[in-house]
C-alpha cells in the first residue's frame, strides 16, 4: 500500500517536471552526456536494514543537483548495484560500476569487510569512494574518502563525556569483528593512560546478531554493583542492539544506573524498539536529527518529500553522504572534469557546509573535519542533545592512543603518502602508488 | 564530590542568598515560586542547583513537579518562561499546575520547550525524592525513598531516617529503613559498637550492594571483634551469592533452551518424523513473528484496548499463515522430491530466499516494533535471582506447545495416521490411508508450530526478514542431537544445550562459548550418531 503511493506520488513528481521541462525551461537545465554516479549499497541481505536508506538518500541528493543544474552544465545519472550484503560480491559490483558502467565515482560500503574487500579494486582501476560510516580508522588510502567519524570523532569524546560524568568503571561490550575490537583497543589503552585500574574495565564480544543477553547483561549488573559509577560503551553492531536494550529494560537496568553510551544505534535503528526503557542511554554522533538548524530542517523536509512518508528518520551516515556528494560536486566543479585524478587532487581543502551548522573540509588524510556530539535516547525515539565539541575536530586517520600507529602520518597532499612514518621519515606504504600519485 | 556535599553546598549557598538578598521575603521557602526558576533557557547546573534549592524546602507537594522533571514532563511556556507539567494531547500540550497538578489551559506544541535533563539530573531528582518522600503516604513510594537511601548510603539522612522508622508502620518497609540507616551509619563516623550492629543489619540483607559496603567496612574498622564479624559475614554473603548464580545459569540455560525449543519443534517434525530437509523452517518462524506485527498494528490502529491480548490473538493466526505456505510449499515442491534429501535442500533454501525477499518488499528491511505486553514485561526476584516475565512466560509457552503437540501425535487420528506412514509407508498405504494427504498435513503442522514459535520470538529477538536465519542452524543442531524422530529428544536436547551453553557462557564468552558447544556435539554425534534418543526398531533403516 504504502509502497503504491509513493511509487504514485513519485511518479506524478517525474511528471510534473517533465511538464515544467517543456513550458518553462529553466536556464540551468543541464544537457549533454550524463555524468554516472555509482551506488554501492547493499539493497537485499542482512545490511539491507541500514544501507537500503543510503541508496535513497543519494537519489535525493542527485536529483536535488540535476534541479539546481547539474554539474558542469551535465546532468547526473545514478547507477543502482545491490551487493547484496555479500563481501566478494561488493568487489565485483564495484569492477561492474568502474569499467562497465564508467561511472565518475562510487558512493557506497558500510561495513569495513565490504570496503577492504572492494579496496583493490577502486586502486587497480583508479577511481574515487565516498565511505559514509563511522569506522575504526587505521587506514587512509588514495583513492577513498572517509566522510563518517574515525575514532576520535566518535568513541574518545564520548567516553570523555562520561568521565566528565563521574563514570570510573567501564565495560567495553562490542560485536565480533574488526571494527569493535580495533576500536576497544584504543580505548582501553586510552583509559588506561587516564589512570583506570586494569580491574576497572573489562571487555566483552559477542557474536554477530546475538540475542540471548541474559548471562552478559547480569554480568554487568554485578560489575556494576560495586558502588563505582559505571557504564557500557557498545559497539554492538546491528540486529543484536534490540534484545540488547530489551534485556537491560527486563532487568531492571535504568540509564541513571548504568548508562550505555553506543556508536551504532542511530534514528534508524531506534526506529524499529519500543524507546520507552532506553531513555537517556546515550549515542555518540556527529550529526543527530533533532538537531535544530535551518539547513537540517530542510533536509528534512527534501527527504519527507522525497521518500513520500513523514515518518521517514535521517541519521549520521546519511549527512556523510550528503557531505560527500557536496564536495564531490564542488571538487569536480573546480578541477573542470571527472577525471578521477584531479578530482582527488582537488578534494582536499574543500569546505562544504554540514547539516549541524558548522562547515566540514577535507583533510589532506581524506577525512573530515566533523563536529561531535553526544545525545541521549528521548521516548520518541530521537536523540536530545547533552553534550557538543566547541570546535569541529580533524579526523584522523590514524590513532594516537595505539603505539603502533601513533608514529604514522597520512597526507596525499604533500607527502603522497597514506602512512608516512614519521620517525623512519619514509612511507611504508605501496611506493609505486605514491609515485603514481605524485605524476 | 558526593551528592550529598553537593547538597549541602547548594543549601547553603541558597540560605545565604535568601537571607542577604532577599530579607524582606519571610516566606523565601515558596515552592511554587521556587518551580518557576525551571522556566527558561538553562544550563544543567542551573537546573541542578533549583532542584537542591526544592529539595531543602523539605515541602512534599514539591514531589509530584521533581517526577515530571524526571520523565521529561515538565515544560516552560516560551512566551512568559512559566512552567508546567504538559501531557501531549494531538497537536497540543495539555498544561497542569506543576504544584498543585489542577488543569491550567493549554498551548500548541510549538510554544512550549521542554526543560532539559540528563542523566545526572535524573539521579539528583532521584536523591531529593528520597528525601522528601520518606514520609509520604503511599508505602510503596516510602519503600523507593528506602532503597535509594540505601544507595546513596549518606550520613546526613540518619536522623531523618531515625525520625521516619519511629513512625513506619509497615514492615517491609521498616526492614528496608533499617538497612538503610545502616549503610549510613556505616558511613559515618559512629562510634564501633554502633556500626558492628549496622554491619549485622546488612550482613543479613545479603546482596552484592551489602556486599560491597561490608568489604568497605571491614578494611576500615579498628575494632577487632566488628571485623571478624564482618569477614565471617562477608564469607557468608560470597557463599550465598555463588550459589544463586548457578541457580541464576541454570535458570538463563532454561530459558534459552525454550527459546531453543520453541524454534526447533517445528522442525522436529518436519525433518524428524518426516525427514524433510527443509532450509525455509526458519522463514516460517519469521512468519509468525510478522503476523503478531500485523495483528498489532491492526489493533493498535482499530482496538488499542485488545492489546494486551495481542499475542493470543496472534497464535492461531499465525499457526494459519505458516501452516498454509507449508501446505503450499508441500504440494508445489516438497512433493516432488521425496527421497531426494539434496534436491530437497537446494529447492527449500530457494524457497528461503524468496520468503525474505518477499516479507523485505512487503514490509521494508528494516526492525518492526513488536510490542511487549505489560504482563510480559518487567522482572520480579528470587533470592539473589531476577527472573524476567517474558523469559518465564516463554518457558511455560514452550513446554505448552510440546505437551499440545504430544497429544496430537499420540492421541488424535491424524497422528496415528502420521506415525503409520512414517514407520511404514507402503503398510499404511494399504490399509487405506491417503498417505500424500498425510504428509501434506504434517508438514503443515510441523510448519504451523513454527509459526506459533515465531509469535512467541517476536518478544525476545529483532522482527526483521533476517529473523529465521539465526535459527535454522540452532535448530537442525537441536534436533540432530537429541535424535532424529523423537520429539522427547528434542526437549531433552534443547534443555541440555542451553544450559551447557549458559554455563559456558560466563567462563568462556559468548564467542568461544559457542565454538566449544558445536564440537562438542560434532563429537557426541561421532560417538551416537542417532543422536541422544535414537529411534529403535525394525523401520529405522527404512
Amino acid at each position: 500500500m504504502k509502497s503504491a503511493v509513493t511509487w504514485m506520488q513519485r511518479t506524478a513528481a517525474a511528471a510534473a517536471m517533465v511538464v515544467m521541462g517543456v513550458t518553462g525551461a529553466s536556464a540551468q537545465e543541464p544537457s549533454g552526456e550524463p555524468i554516472k554516479v555509482g551506488i554501492l549499497h547493499s539493497l537485499s541481505g542482512t545490511m539491507a536494514i541500514s544501507e537500503t536508506t543510503l541508496k535513497d538518500a543519494m537519489l535525493m541528493l542527485i536529483e536535488e543537483q540535476n534541479k539546481k543544474g547539474g554539474v558542469l552544465g551535465r546532468p547526473l545519472e545514478p547507477v543502482v548495484v545491490d551487493p547484496a550484503s555479500d563481501w566478494p560480491l561488493f568487489a565485483e559490483k564495484a569492477r561492474e560500476l568502474i569499467s562497465q558502467e564508467e561511472v565518475a565515482v562510487v558512493f557506497g560500503c558500510w561495513t569495513s569487510v565490504s570496503r577492504k574487500s572492494v579496496l583493490p579494486v577502486f586502486k587497480e582501476l583508479n577511481s574515487i569512494l565516498f565511505y559514509p560510516v563511522q569506522y575504526e580508522g587505521e587506514e587512509s588510502e588514495r583513492n577513498v574518502f572517509y566522510t563518517g567519524a574515525a575514532p576520535n570523532q566518535q568513541a574518545i569524546p564520548a567516553v570523555d563525556y562520561l568521565i566528565d560524568e563521574g563514570v570510573e568503571r567501564w565495560v567495553l561490550e562490542g560485536t565480533d569483528y574488526v571494527y569493535p575490537r580495533t576500536t576497544n583497543k584504543i580505548l582501553e589503552q586510552y583509559l588506561k593512560d587516564k589512570g583506570v585500574a586494569d580491574e576497572d574495565i573489562i571487555i566483552n564480544y559477542t557474536p554477530f546478531g546475538f540475542s540471548d543477553w541474559q548471562t552478559e547483561v547480569s554480568r554487568i549488573k554485578e560489575f556494576g554493583s560495586t558502588g563505582k559509577k559505571t557504564a557500557v560503551v557498545s559497539t554492538i553492531n546491528g540486529d543484536a542492539n534490540v534484545p540488547f536494550y530489551k534485556e537491560l529494560g527486563n532487568q531492571g537496568i535504568e540509564a541513571t544506573d548504568i548508562p550505555v553510551v553506543a556508536f551504532s544505534v542511530g534514528e534508524e535503528e531506534l526506529a524499529g524498539i519500543d524507546t520507552a526503557p532506553l531513555v537517556g542511554h546515550l549515542a555518540a554522533w556527529n550529526y543527530f536529527m533533532s538537531v535544530d538548524t535551518p539547513e537540517n530542517e530542510d533536509f528534512i523536509a527534501k527527504w519527507h518529500e522525497f521518500i513520500g512518508n513523514e515518518d521517514r528518520v535521517t541519521n549520521d551516515p546519511m549527512e556523510a553522504h550528503y557531505i560527500g556528494f557536496n564536495m564531490w560536486v564542488k571538487a569536480v566543479e573546480e578541477a573542470g572534469t571527472t577525471d578521477p585524478d584531479e578530482v582527488i587532487a582537488a578534494l582536499p581543502g574543500t569546505e562544504v557546509p554540514n547539516l549541524t551548522g558548522g562547515t566540514s573540509v577535507m583533510l589532506p588524510n581524506h577525512h573530515i573535519t566533523k563536529p561531535v556530539l553526544i545525545g541521549e535516547i528521548n521516548d520518541e525515539g530521537q536523540f536530545d542533545v547533552v553534550s557538543e565539541t566547541e570546535d569541529l575536530v580533524p579526523g584522523d586517520a590514524w590513532s594516537d592512543f595505539l603505539p603502533e600507529s601513533a608514529k604514522l602520518k597520512a597526507d596525499w597532499v604533500e607527502l603522497k603518502c597514506g602512512n608516512y612514518d614519521t620517525e623512519a621519515e619514509k612511507c611504508l606504504g605501496d611506493t609505486a602508488m605514491a609515485e603514481e600519485a605524485a605524476n | 564530590m558526593t551528592p550529598s556535599i553537593r547538597w549541602l553546598l547548594a543549601a547553603l549557598t541558597f540560605l545565604f542568598s535568601a537571607i542577604s538578598v532577599a530579607p524582606v521575603h519571610a516566606q523565601e521557602s515558596d515552592p511554587a515560586a521556587t518551580i518557576q526558576k525551571f522556566g527558561g533557557k538553562q544550563s544543567y547546573d542551573e537546573t541542578e542547583a533549583v532542584i537542591s534549592e526544592l529539595a531543602a524546602t523539605g515541602d512534599a507537594r514539591v514531589a509530584r513537579a521533581l517526577r515530571a522533571l524526571r520523565e521529561g514532563d515538565l515544560y516552560w511556556r516560551e512566551s512568559d518562561e512559566a512552567v508546567f507539567i504538559a501531557e501531549r494531547n494531538g497537536d497540543n500540550y495539555d498544561l497542569l499546575d506543576p504544584l498543585t497538578g489542577e488543569p491550567a489551559g493549554s498551548e500548541p506544541r510549538g510554544d512550549m520547550s521542554k526543560v532539559r535533563v540528563k542523566n545526572s539530573i535524573r539521579n539528583a531528582v532521584t536523591t531529593a525524592l528520597g528525601s522528601l518522600t520518606l514520609r509520604a503516604e503511599n508505602p510503596a513510594q516510602r519503600m523507593r525513598a528506602a532503597e535509594t537511601l540505601f544507595s546513596e548510603a549518606d550520613p546526613e539522612m540518619i536522623e531523618p531516617l531515625d525520625a521516619a522508622i519511629e513512625a513506619e508502620s509497615n514492615a517491609d518497609v521498616l526492614i528496608r529503613m533499617q538497612e538503610a540507616r545502616a549503610a549510613a551509619v556505616l558511613a559515618s563516623d559512629r562510634p564501633a559498637p554502633e556500626k558492628a550492629e549496622a554491619a549485622q543489619v546488612l550482613a543479613n540483607r545479603g546482596d552484592r550492594e551489602s556486599l560491597t559496603m561490608l568489604n568497605r567496612f571491614a578494611n576500615s574498622t579498628e575494632d577487632q571483634a566488628a571485623r571478624t564479624a564482618a569477614i565471617a559475614a562477608i564469607a557468608a554473603i560470597e557463599n550465598n551469592i555463588a550459589f544463586w548464580n548457578q541457580a541464576q545459569n541454570i535458570w538463563y540455560g532454561l530459558s534459552l533452551g525454550s527459546v531453543l525449543l520453541l524454534a526447533a519443534i517445528g522442525l522436529a517434525i518436519t525433518f524428524g518424523v518426516m525427514g524433510v530437509i527443509n532450509m525455509a523452517h526458519g522463514e516460517m518462524v519469521m512468519l509468525g513473528a510478522y503476523t503478531t506485527f500485523v495483528v498489532q498494528e491492526f489493533i493498535r490502529t482499530s482496538a488499542p484496548g485488545l492489546f494486551e491480548w495481542s499475542l493470543l490473538i496472534a497464535l492461531p493466526l499465525a499457526f494459519l499463515v505458516s501452516g498454509t505456505v507449508g501446505l503450499v510449499m508441500e504440494r508445489g515442491l516438497i512433493r516432488f522430491l521425496y527421497g531426494r534429501p539434496l534436491e530437497t535442500l537446494l529447492a527449500t533454501f530457494g524457497v528461503s530466499l524468496i520468503l525474505q525477499q518477499a516479507v523485505r518488499t512487503i514490509f521494508g528491511p528494516s526492525n518492526r516494533e513488536v510490542g511487549n505486553p505489560d504482563w510480559m514485561s518487567g522482572a520480579f526476584d528470587i533470592g539473589l535471582m531476577s527472573v524476567t516475565w517474558n523469559r518465564l512466560w516463554i518457558i511455560i509457552f514452550a513446554l505448552a506447545v510440546f505437551a499440545a503437540l504430544l497429544i496430537v501425535l499420540n492421541k488424535t487420528p491424524l497422528g496415528l495416521q502420521m506415525r503409520a506412514v512414517t514407520q511404514n509407508r507402503s503398510m499404511a498405504s494399504a490399509m487405506g490411508i491417503r498417505t500424500p494427504w498425510v504428509d501434506a498435513m504434517t508438514f503443515a503442522l510441523g510448519s504451523g508450530i513454527a509459526g506459533i514459535a515465531g509469535v512467541a520470538l517476536s518478544q525476545v529477538d529483532n522482527v526483521s526478514p533476517n529473523l529465521g536465519q539465526g535459527y535454522i542452524i540452532d535448530s537442525f543442531m537441536v534436533v540432530v542431537f537429541g535424535g532424529v524422530g523423537n520429539l522427547w529428544g528434542t526437549l531433552v536436547g534443547a534443555m541440555s544445550l542451553g544450559i551447557l551453553n549458559k554455563f559456558l557462557e560466563p567462563y568462556a564468552g559468548a564467542v568461544l562459548g559457542k565454538i566449544v558447544v558445536l564440537v562438542l556435539i560434532i563429537l557426541f554425534i561421532q560417538k551416537r550418531p542417532r543422536g541422544l534418543f535414537a529411534q529403535k526398531g525394525r523401520f529405522v533403516d527404512a
